[in-house]
This record gives structure tokens, C-alpha cells and sequence, in this order.
């Protein structure tokens, strides 16, 4: 049986500029942001990120390092913004719909320039920093960007690998955000001028636990942050940050569907998996022909648009048989398809029309343009520069934000997601008592938030449900509690 | 009206029509490359100023 997709999204950015130390610019970016609020620390206790969702006997790799976090915070807005490893990240509050992944992604690249903001007035004396929303700094370093889609347990793990396998080495030609020049052995043997995917040439296991070595298409985290008997959180790690407004909405869009089917159907309706998944991705991640094919385990010879259209046929019989409520409702479903169906049409037959969507693409046509007027060469560093610069999020240096892509999103929306919660997710609780009763929070995280009445005792708000917190059931109670006493009181915790 | 005359009518007008169609498409492409003009003008203008030490420098840490 299905359940709703819950879903939220990750980015970590690149930063550079103050003092030079990622580490210190990260918390100091965090730090500031905080303080603008009531600052909320996150809660650790309940974090386990070495859980595998593999037996035990597959164990392959060894469990991430489970480190110090040293800035992290929870915002109004529900999302957890803190130092990863050497970069500032955001992670977005848990929504019911791609479209507000969209918006709420949108959001966390509006409180990074904030958090900048914030930093330049409160740590006076250091040049400013800058964030770069990419997944590569062009010398062999990623760092993600992830999703997570909220899945029934009922989904044995070995079927999600079948099912979606396909879809992550196929969907870059939508999800890609273009580079310039390749950065691992494996995509400099390739030795391609532009790459359609960021991330693709770091990828080199089909499925593991690791995030920052040996990259997994499937990543085995298993960690549902809500009640694990009914659900997973299924954590893919294998998207482009993007700033594209229809293409974040294509990449959640149509893995929250076709993870809706794999529910429904189970995996024998997917299309059978590359015979080389890891070859498979890289090579359609640096193929700007989309003519690039390869194997099936079936014997089939496929391009990424042939098994994106086989992907989006499933989802279609799906949404007829099942509807849309699992994904936020009928509109919803109707718009990841029409707009899936066009963004494949368009990039068979017509792909400057689809520069208007397909990040990558955009980047491409300026970068061609640009070489042609100049009559440079293709190893002109301005053309990295370009490619790099295109992800600045300072709004006078920023390329993507010149190019015209299509938007779903005012900037009043954005604006207003930056400090507002989802209403239709636990978010809405943990961003409201945030808002209302910072004062008397110790802690907070994903599913659940720590009072502190300062009466020597810790109150706990377990939110092991992500369907319940919402503004329908808690509005009321909210606007009617004074304090946070009063609102402990009518919860009886 | 004569059937042949008819005919003759609608091919003048599908005739015109395409003209048009036409005049239309070469304006919109003349707006198109205006567009990516200026564009590239900008970028001239905003692109950062040393590319090649702009480019090394960015480097980072490697994240998840």
C-alpha cells in the first residue's frame, strides 16, 4: 500500500570569499542567520546515519563518521540550515508537493544570501562571502545536493534498487546542470568539453552506504526519521543543484510518481536496469547528443530519452488507475506528467525551445554563443568562468538568473517561504512553536521538538508522524496557547 | 462564386497568411538575437574579471 511523499530536499553550497576557512565561513554564516531569530539548536539524539537498509551480510562499506556539527540550526520555515562537513547546508521542511520543494528550495538559496547578509554586518573586517549553488568546484570535490521521499516498509529494499536504477542514470538530461571539463580519472578518460550532469563522474557504486566516497546511485541510509515500521525515507543522492525552477520540479516530480508505482505495481512494470548502471550514467552524463545508448540487463539498446519515456508511460497508468493523492492531489499529478511529456518532446525534437526549462542546456546555448562571438577556444577559462559563475547566488553576478528560464515561483512567494512554514506537514508545528515560543525551545529536529520551561526539566514533543503537526490540526491549538506552559499543558506532555 | 475562382481566392489569402507567418518569424528571430545580444554584453560587462585566476581559485572541500 502506498503512502503520501513526503518529501524535502538538501543542498550543500559552495562557499568562498571571508577568511579563506570554509569550515569557519559555514558556521559563520549559520551562526548569523541564527541569531537574526531566536537561535534553535538541532537535536541530535536521534540520528543514526550508519543504519544500512541492507542485510547485514551485504555489508559492503563502513559506516560515515558520525561528526561534530559545529553550527545548527532549525528555522521558522521548518528547515534545518547547519555546517556539513565544510559547507554551509539547507535542508528544506518536509513538503506533500514537488511544486513546494520547488518554492522551499528556493527559499534556503534566498537564506543563504540573507545568512551573507548577516555575516558582512556582524563580522566586520573579512572580505565577503560568496555561495555558489553547484555540486563541484571543477578540481574533483563534490558535494550534494540531496532528495528524500517519504516510502511504505512494505517495499522490500532490493525492488527500489531495481525500479529506480533506470530513472537516476536517465533523468540528468532534465536534472543536469552543465560543467565545463571533466575532474575524476574516470570523466577525464572520457575527456568531454561540457558535461550534461554535474554530479554523474563521481558516481562509482550502484548501491552503498557512503555519501562522500565511492558515491552509491543507491544510497542505503536507512533513517526514516518518522515511526520505521511503516516507513522509509528513501535518500537519493544523485541530483544537480539546481536553480531552474521547472527543472527542480521535474526531478521531484517524477521520482515522487514513479516511487508512488513501484508501490502500487511493484518493480516487474519498470524498465529492466542498465547492465552497467555506474558506465551507463557517466555516459549519459557528458552526452550532449542525447544519442548516447546502452544495455539492458534484457538485452534491449536504449538511450536515456527512450527509458525517460518508458518511465513516464508507467507514471501515466499510474495517475489513471491510482489518481494523484499520494503526490499532493489530481492538479499536481496532471502537471508533473504534462510537463514530463513536454520536456521529453522538446528535448527529442525541438531542444533550444527546452533551454527554457533544462539548466544544462541554457548554460550550453551561452556558452556557445559567447565562444562564437569571441571566436575563443574552447579551453578559454572564460568559458569556465562562465560555467561557473552561473551558479553565484548574488543577484548581480548570477548567469542562470539573466537567461530567462521559466519560473514557477514570485519572488513574494519566495520571500514568504524563507519565514513561513508548509501548512500541510509537521513542518507547520516545528516552525510555529519555533516562531512563537523560541524562547522556550532547547532543541529541535525532524521529528521532534525539546521545551525548556526552565524548571529544570526537559519536556519532549515526539513528531514521529509526518502527516500530523499540520496547520489543520494544530492552528487552532496554537492560536489559543499564550505560552508555551499552556500549550504543554494541552498536549499533556 | 465560381468553384475555380474560390480556390483561387484561398490560395491568395494562404499565400498572404504564410508571408506574414513568415515576416512574423524573421521578427521574432530578429528579437531573439537582439535579446542574446544584449545578454552577451551583459556577461562581458559582469563576468568576473580575471577568469583563469577566478576558475583555480575556486576550490572547496568535498561534501557528501
Amino acid at each position: 500500500m502506498g503512502v503520501a511523499k513526503i518529501i524535502g530536499l538538501e543542498t550543500e553550497y559552495g562557499v568562498s570569499g571571508g577568511t579563506g576557512d570554509p569550515i569557519m565561513s559555514s558556521s559563520q554564516l549559520v551562526t548569523a542567520y541564527g541569531h537574526l531569530g531566536s537561535y534553535i539548536n538541532w537535536n541530535f539524539d536521534d540520528e543514526h546515519p550508519g543504519a544500512d537498509a541492507r542485510d547485514a551480510r551485504r555489508f559492503t562499506s563502513v559506516a560515515p563518521l558520525i561528526e561534530t556539527h559545529i553550527a545548527n540550526t532549525v528555522l521558522t520555515n521548518g528547515a534545518r540550515f547547519y555546517v556539513d562537513h565544510a559547507h554551509p547546508e539547507y535542508s528544506g521542511p518536509e513538503v506533500c508537493r514537488a511544486s513546494d520543494a520547488v518554492l522551499y528550495d528556493l527559499a534556503g538559496d534566498e537564506v543563504l544570501r540573507r545568512a551573507v547578509t548577516s555575516v558582512a554586518n556582524g563580522f566586520g573586517g573579512q572580505d565577503a562571502l560568496v555561495i555558489h549553488k553547484n555540486n563541484s568546484d571543477g578540481k574533483g570535490n563534490s558535494y550534494g545536493s540531496h532528495e528524500n521521499y517519504l516510502v511504505s516498509r512494505d517495499v522490500p529494499f532490493d525492488d527500489l534498487i531495481a525500479a529506480m536504477v533506470p530513472h537516476f542514470v536517465s533523468r540528468s538530461i532534465y536534472v543536469g546542470t552543465g560543467k565545463v571539463g571533466a575532474e575524476t580519472d574516470a570523466g577525464l578518460r572520457r575527456d568531454a568539453w561540457f558535461h550534461v550532469s554535474q554530479r554523474a563522474e563521481f558516481f562509482e557504486e550502484v548501491v552503498g552506504l557512503e555519501t562522500t566516497l565511492k558515491r552509491p546511485i543507491i544510497n542505503t541510509r536507512d533513517e526514516p526519521h518518522s515511526d520505521s515500521d511503516h516507513y522509509r525515507r528513501f535518500h537519493v543522492i544523485t541530483g544537480d543543484a539546481q536553480l531552474s525552477h521547472v527543472g527542480i520540479f521535474l526531478k521531484v516530480g517524477t521520482t515522487a510518481l514513479l516511487l508512488a508505482a513501484l508501490e502500487q505495481f511493484g518493480p516487474r512494470v519498470f524498465p529492466a536496469s542498465p547492465e552497467n548502471p555506474v558506465a551507463a550514467m557517466r555516459a549519459v552524463g557528458i552526452d550532449t547528443t542525447l544519442a548516447t545508448s546502452f544495455r539492458l540487463t534484457d538485452g534491449r539498446l536504449v538511450t536515456a530519452l527512450d527509458v525517460q519515456r518508458e518511465l513516464l508511460g508507467l507514471a501515466e497508468l499510474y495517475v489513471a488507475n491510482c489518481g494523484g493523492g499520494l503526490v499532493g492531489g489530481d492538479d499536481e499529478a496532471r502537471l508533473i506528467l504534462s510537463e514530463w511529456r513536454s520536456i521529453l518532446d522538446d528535448l527529442a525534437g525541438n531542444r533550444t525551445a527546452a533551454a527554457d526549462r533544462v539548466e544544462w542546456l541554457a548554460k550550453l546555448q551561452l556558452l556557445e554563443a559567447y565562444q562564437e562571438r569571441h571566436r575563443f577556444s574552447r579551453s578559454d577559462p572564460r568559458l569556465a568562468a562562465i560555467s561557473l559563475q552561473w551558479h553565484d547566488l548574488r543577484p548581480d553576478k548570477c548567469l542562470q538568473s539573466r537567461v530567462g528560464m521559466r519560473e514557477l515561483w514570485s519572488r513574494e512567494d519566495i520571500d514568504r517561504a524563507v519565514t513561513a512554514a508548509p501548512r500541510d506537514t509537521r513542518a507547520f508545528f516545528r516552525g510555529e512553536v519555533i516562531r512563537k515560543f523560541g524562547e522556550s525551545i532547547a532543541a529541535a529536529n525532524w521529528d521532534s521538538v525539546v521545551f525548556d520551561l526552565h524548571d529544570g526539566v526537559l519536556r519532549r514533543v515526539p513528531m514521529m508522524e509526518p502527516l500530523r503537526g499540520t496547520a489543520d490540526l494544530t492552528s487552532n491549538l496554537l492560536n489559543r496557547c499564550e505560552s508555551a506552559e499552556e500549550l504543554l499543558r494541552e498536549l499533556g506532555v | 462564386m465560381a468553384e475555380q475562382e474560390r480556390i483561387q481566392k484561398t490560395r491568395q489569402q494562404e499565400s498572404v497568411d504564410a508571408e506574414e507567418a513568415i515576416r512574423v518569424d524573421a521578427s521574432r528571430h530578429d528579437q531573439l538575437k537582439n535579446d542574446l545580444d544584449e545578454l552577451l554584453d551583459e556577461i562581458d560587462e559582469v563576468l568576473e574579471d580575471n577568469a583563469e585566476e577566478f576558475v583555480r581559485n575556486y576550490v572547496q572541500k568535498g561534501g557528501q
